[in-house]
């Protein structure tokens, strides 16, 4: 079936809201018909994942945007930027690249975008209601929305998102429809490593899950104490290690109360055991380094680390003083949150350096080049060795802590 | 000549890269060099400049797009795509490179690499609706 437009979607290409609206529909339109969509529906939020500075190409596209004098029509959430803007000062490098770094942030804004500049749009109040379509970017936010809200979006890469914002529209097709949110596979957890929290099941069962280019598993058995940060570490390493951009989690997820539900009725194509030993693997290779490394630094907080992660890590702030640093990337509303509550000072008297507006593993803001970085974040062990070019060492949090204590990699 | 679906129109023509396993453009390849930079990849340390790039899919982050434009921009990209999937990221990425510099990557979409990933050299012609790859040898 061709691409059926509406008398809408017709006027804004014939230019009725202006040339940017009608350059933004030209880029869904070839979208569109590219992924085989039948119509495009109305979306009633977007999150543009455009701000990192990439090169001369995504700001290019943007100040084209500008000139044209497009404006977004639904509420527009922004992903990390490059710079901090609340403390433009900590970029690492030259000047120029600073300048259009923050130039693309600002001009975001001057489409009428919120400056949340987060990769968790989820936890801000513009966290999406059930069942609403929207249009994301950032993979760990797309399966985020998707699993644990119950919101609809495709995978919306750079450019497309900014489109559909301006737009308001977005092609139907995939996850924006009932009948492609169905799981394919089981996955089912047999068995866990002694002493694994759900925070560590949830990484390594995501990076496992991604990894295996699984459609759409339903996972079972992830542990009771499994919170939402859990299933937000969960879906950040899934969406890394593989395109995945949907998981049900039974019992857990919002469209998965049962697993006949989780698979609306069909029998599952596959199933896939994973217990104790393949856990284990999955943790272990995402270090490339071994027990006993000298540290240069702690980074927690990839995705954005929320007041509930804070909250975990403020009484474990006490004791002996940390040898590295430890850097938390987060966002402006969980700042706001972090001094209302006195926490901020308490952070920095410990050593811990917060990084905003940005992500340490993105852009070029922790102060040193070489040596190896610590993270419990399945995501950040990914992709710090070819961003960074630094070695990793994954671990729980309390083994990120007893490390920076120590100066090098131990997991007690 | 093998007839393929016509997803970004362009025409180009080099020797094939095949990637055993989808690739994610961002933090997976260097616009400033071409070569894929994800440590993971079975083709990590490759070069796409030029190729005629043959890919079941993108993986991963949303963001490739624009790491793909920036290649294509700085002469960098590959010569054209071949996917068995269709892949929203990779199809954006090349169409803004045509929007915004007229420099064309054409993609298209084939069945299979069988007939194509040994060839020494392909070409591929992309128009709407309709794509031709052509074994050059």
């Amino acid at each position: 079936m061709p691409l059926r437009l509406s008398g809408f979607d017709n006027s804004l290409l014939a230019g009725a809201r202006g040339e940017g609206a009608a350059f933004a529909m030209r880029l869904i339109v070839r979208f569109a018909e590219a992924v085989g969509a039948e119509e495009l529906l109305d979306i009633e939020a977007a999150h543009v994942d455009g701000c990192l500075y990439l090169g001369r190409a995504s700001l290019d596209f943007v100040e084209r945007l500008v000139a044209l004098g497009a404006r977004v029509v639904v509420p527009t959430t922004l992903n990390v930027g490059s710079v901090d803007l609340t403390n433009p000062a900590s970029f690492r490098g030259d000047a120029e690249t600073a300048r259009a770094a923050e130039r693309l942030m600002r001009a975001h804004i001057e489409l009428g975008a919120e400056p949340t500049f987060t990769c968790a749009p989820y936890q801000t109040r513009f966290r999406p209601r059930f069942g609403a379509q929207i249009a994301w970017g950032e993979s760990n936010a797309i399966i985020f929305a998707n699993s644990v809200l119950g919101a609809r979006t495709e995978r919306y890469g750079d450019f497309i998102d900014l489109c559909c914002a301006i737009a308001g529209r977005a092609p139907a097709f995939g996850l924006h429809l009932s009948v492609n949110r169905r799981a394919h596979a089981l996955v089912e957890i047999a068995s866990t490593p002694p002493g694994w929290r759900a925070r560590e099941i949830a990484v390594a069962v995501g990076h496992i899950v991604g990894r295996l280019g699984l459609p759409l598993p339903a996972i079972q058995g992830l542990p009771g104490a499994t919170r939402e940060d859990d299933l937000k570490a969960l879906g950040a390493a899934a969406a890394s290690s593989g395109a995945l951009a949907m998981f049900h989690a039974i019992g857990l997820t919002p469209e998965a109360a049962t697993q006949e539900a989780a698979f609306q009725g069909h029998a599952s194509e596959r199933i896939v055991r994973l217990d104790a030993d393949a856990l284990a693997e999955a943790a272990a290779s995402l270090s490339t380094v071994a027990e006993g490394a000298p540290l240069a630094a702690v980074s927690l907080g990839t995705p954005h680390f929320s007041v509930a992660e804070f909250g975990e890590l403020m009484p474990q702030l006490d004791g002996e003083p940390f040898r590295v640093g430890i850097w938390i990337n987060t966002h402006r509303a969980v700042i706001a949150e972090l001094e209302a509550r006195g926490w901020r000072a308490r952070l920095e008297t410990a050593g811990v350096r917060l990084i905003v507006d940005a992500c340490a593993y993105a852009t070029r803001i922790l102060p040193f080049d070489a040596g190896v970085l610590m993270t419990n974040s399945g995501k950040c062990a990914y992709y710090a060795p070819s961003n960074l070019r630094l070695g990793v060492a994954y671990g729980s949090l309390e083994a990120c802590l007893a490390s920076a204590r120590v100066g090098q990699v131990v997991r007690p | 000549m093998i007839l393929a679906v016509s997803l970004t129109p362009g025409e180009g023509e080099g020797a094939p890269l095949k990637l055993d396993e989808p690739l994610s453009f961002w933090a997976g390849l260097d616009p400033a060099t071409g070569l894929v930079i994800d440590r993971w990849h079975a083709q990590a340390g490759a070069s796409v400049a030029g190729r005629v790039l043959l890919m079941p899919g993108g993986r991963g982050s949303s963001s490739g797009s624009a790491a793909l434009a920036e290649a294509i921009r700085l002469g960098n990209g590959p010569a054209a795509i071949l996917l068995t999937r269709r892949d929203p990221i990779v199809i954006v990425g090349a169409l803004v490179a045509a929007e915004l510099y007229g420099a064309a990557c054409p993609v298209a979409l084939v069945e299979d690499f069988e007939a194509l990933a040994g060839a020494s050299r392909l070409r591929v012609r992309a128009e709407a609706g309709r794509a031709e790859v052509w074994v050059m040898g």
